[in-house]
């Protein structure tokens, strides 16, 4: 039986950390993030589990302490926000080209400057270049459900990259929501214990991590990369298959709401996608007919499947928590509006930036966009189609 | 720990095999070939390093010399790279996932630029934690993978290609940071400074007491670059033995605490013994430059002297 309890997000996290018991976590702490690493670390000195935690003097040693223990063949992790995952940027990349399976939990909050500590995408959207996968919760029980599916992706033979487990700052992590948690043997079950091929400590069989390469062999290893990520994309599937088995809950690429019909989309992802669905609900009682395309993995992108979800929709609303400063669009916007392109899905596509540095996204502001985009298809009322929602008049 | 027999520890297995790309006359790799030493027979060892010249000759895809576990992960972290190795190792054992019979030790190498400047602070931290790990650091005094730069490791009025000698400049303007003397002030279990001796007894004894002290340690290894000091390849070990016969690099350790001098000079050489054989001095041996070699001398005595007393106090 499902355990029925009341937690935050950064405590379901911190919750299926305890359970899945990894073998180390390197952690240095930062807003919004820091009750992750404090609360393993009281798990660790209650005794509820046994991981070694390692309280490091940055994040750039957090990544770098958790790429030198998964590489010694240690189950590993860390979690970070903002300017902790920047000041990481160069080790991930290095976790993902040494093809180490280690994950993070990222708790997302923009970056400086100004400071600011609240929730926006600049920080996961940084670092989605960097060879990570990256998958995006919309609250609690999608932050924990996502982080138990974490590892079986990740180590999975055919991948072997990093994964990031993504919440929204202080909107996800520090927001109190009911939550269903499976037992401990249950997630233990289902994640496995970890037993890498090859690995520093290998008794008898020594080997070497992180060469020089030369240009006859980095492009090479630059495309199995590659290919490890289009395999994730299998992998992905497969775990959320077998998750739903355990557990009910059914996860993919993304979650459509209410779009099988809908003339009228929004896609978005994270916490906001909630807001978007509860003014759907309103639309659709006023005969409107819009629907939600909420993305959950963001790395591997699932372009193909992202445009033929939006064929035979009138219009859609693309929602980008982050400026990318092309003067262009947004990093979904631009990603989306190519999967369109390529996929020859005509749809009148408008890129909106929302919600930068913690500035409230609501359901009001989301009737307003189903609006923009009726009154374009209606009445042909033209209006940029990069724009920015939710500014200061 | 043993005794000392020259010729039985020159015929122990090399651990760093040869084919390496590292320069003839690099003191460098005689540096490390001299720690890996020191590792029992049976013990085995993950290798840390710092980018560097050492990782970019010994480790190039599809080769490595490395005959042990050897890492690299990226210039400034070789102390929190190792840290995490160190743990895993702590973790699989207590989960029962290593034979019980394997022992495993853990010593890392990085250059001056790896060790004193960018990767300070990830050495810092992996000190102060306490890891039962070696931190090496091979200090040939300026970034040398990148063409002979300055680091905080170069000693006042030395030629680098950031600090060059020309009309209104006599080379680098500053000191060079005491790195044996910051790491003993995290009072770690140990600390060592020391160099290629003709019979490396020093270096030996040191880095056995490293690997074999349960805890973090350092070693300062001064290893002479041909490139970057400009010397003949033949007279490294001349050069080795003229820095510790003109006090300009002492041996010492720090043993729990305690400050030992292991070699006072009967007759202590002046520096420019030392200057005079490295075209990275040259200028100084210019007439009207006397002062600048006076200044060299000064600054060698004040430390020998405050190390002295340190020593002498304990």
């Amino acid at each position: 039986m499902a355990i029925r309890d009341r937690m935050s997000g950064n405590e379901a996290v911190a919750y299926a950390i305890k359970q899945i018991n990894p073998d180390v976590m390197p952690a240095f702490p930062i807003t919004p993030s820091t009750e992750i690493p404090q609360l393993v670390s009281t798990y660790i000195a209650n005794g509820e589990c046994d991981t070694e935690f390692i309280p490091v003097e940055s994040e750039h040693s957090s990544m770098s302490a958790t790429l030198g223990s998964e590489a010694a063949g240690a189950r590993s992790l860390t979690a970070t926000s903002s300017c902790g995952l920047a000041l990481m940027w160069e080790e991930l990349l290095v976790a993902a080209s040494n093809r180490m399976p280690c994950a993070m939990a990222l708790v997302n909050r923009t970056l400086s400057g100004p400071i600011n500590i609240n929730c926006d995408h600049t920080d996961g959207m940084g670092a989605r270049d960097t060879g990570w996968i990256q998958i995006y919760a919309e609250n609690n029980q999608e932050a924990y459900d996502n982080f138990i599916q974490a590892y079986p992706i990740a180590e999975d033979v055919r991948v072997h990259l990093p994964i990031m487990i993504c919440q929204d700052g202080f909107i996800t992590s520090h927001a109190v929501e009911n939550i269903e948690l499976l037992e401990d043997d249950k997630v233990r079950e289902f994640v496995g214990t970890y037993k890498p091929e090859e690995f520093l400590l290998n008794p008898g069989k020594p080997m070497s991590v992180g060469p020089y390469s030369v240009s006859n062999y980095a492009m090479e290893a630059r495309k199995n990369q590659a290919l490890a990520m289009e395999a994730a994309k299998d992998v992905i599937i497969e775990v959320a298959d077998r998750y739903r088995e355990l557990t009910g809950r059914g996860f993919g690429f993304f979650e459509e709401y209410k779009t099988s019909d809908a003339d009228y989309v929004m896609v978005i992802m994270g916490s906001a996608a909630g807001t978007a669905k509860q003014a759907v609900d309103d639309l659709r009682e006023q005969g409107i007919k819009a629907g939600v395309l909420k993305l959950r993995v963001f790395r591997p992108f699932p372009a193909v499947q992202i445009a033929k979800a939006l064929a035979g929709s009138k219009a859609v609303a693309i929602m980008d928590r982050c400026e990318s400063y092309n003067t262009n669009g947004g990093p979904l916007g631009s990603e989306i509006m190519a999967a369109l392109f390529r996929e020859k899905v005509s749809t009148e596509a408008v890129n909106y930036i929302y919600g930068l540095a913690g500035r409230d996204f609501t359901v009001e502001s989301v009737y307003g966009i189903f609006d923009d985009l009726k009154q374009h298809v209606e009445q042909g009322k033209e209006f940029d189609q990069f724009r920015y929602i939710g500014l200061r008049e | 720990m043993s005794e000392y027999n020259f010729k039985e520890i020159m015929n122990k297995p090399e651990r760093l095999a040869p084919g390496h790309r590292m320069c003839a006359g690099c003191g460098a790799t005689i540096a490390v070939r001299g720690v890996l030493r020191a590792l029992h027979e049976g013990d085995r060892a993950v290798i840390g390093n710092a980018t560097g010249c050492l990782e970019v000759s010994t480790y190039m895809y599809p080769y490595t010399a490395w005959e042990d576990s050897y890492i690299h992960n990226a210039f400034e972290n070789a102390g929190a790279t190792l840290s995490g190795v160190e743990t895993a190792y702590k973790a699989l054992k207590k989960r029962g996932r290593l034979p019980e019979n394997e022992n495993f030790k853990f010593i890392t190498f990085g250059g001056d630029g790896g060790t004193y400047d960018i990767g300070f602070q990830s050495l810092s931290g992996a000190m102060e934690r306490g890891h039962d790990l070696v931190y090496v650091c091979y200090d040939n005094g300026a970034y040398m993978n990148t063409g002979i730069q300055r680091s905080s490791a170069t000693p006042m009025y030395a030629d680098t290609t950031t600090t060059p000698v020309g009309k209104k400049s006599n080379g680098k303007m500053q000191n060079r940071k005491d790195l044996a003397g910051i790491i003993a002030d995290h009072y770690v279990p140990y600390v060592a400074q020391t160099t290629l001796t003709k019979d490396f007894k020093d270096l030996y004894l040191k880095s056995e007491k490293a690997i074999y002290t349960e805890g973090a340690a350092f070693l300062n290894i001064m290893a002479p670059c041909p490139r970057g000091w400009r010397y003949d390849t033949a007279d490294v070990m001349n050069i080795c033995r003229l820095a510790i016969e003109t006090c300009y690099w002492p041996l010492f350790e720090v043993d729990h605490g305690k400050w030992i001098l292991n070699y006072e000079p009967k007759k202590k050489l002046p520096i420019e013994d030392f200057l005079r054989e490295q075209g990275r001095f040259k200028h100084l041996f210019k007439p009207g430059n006397e002062d600048l070699i006076a200044q060299f001398q000064a600054e060698v005595d004040r430390r020998w002297e405050d190390l002295q007393y340190r020593c002498a106090r304990a």
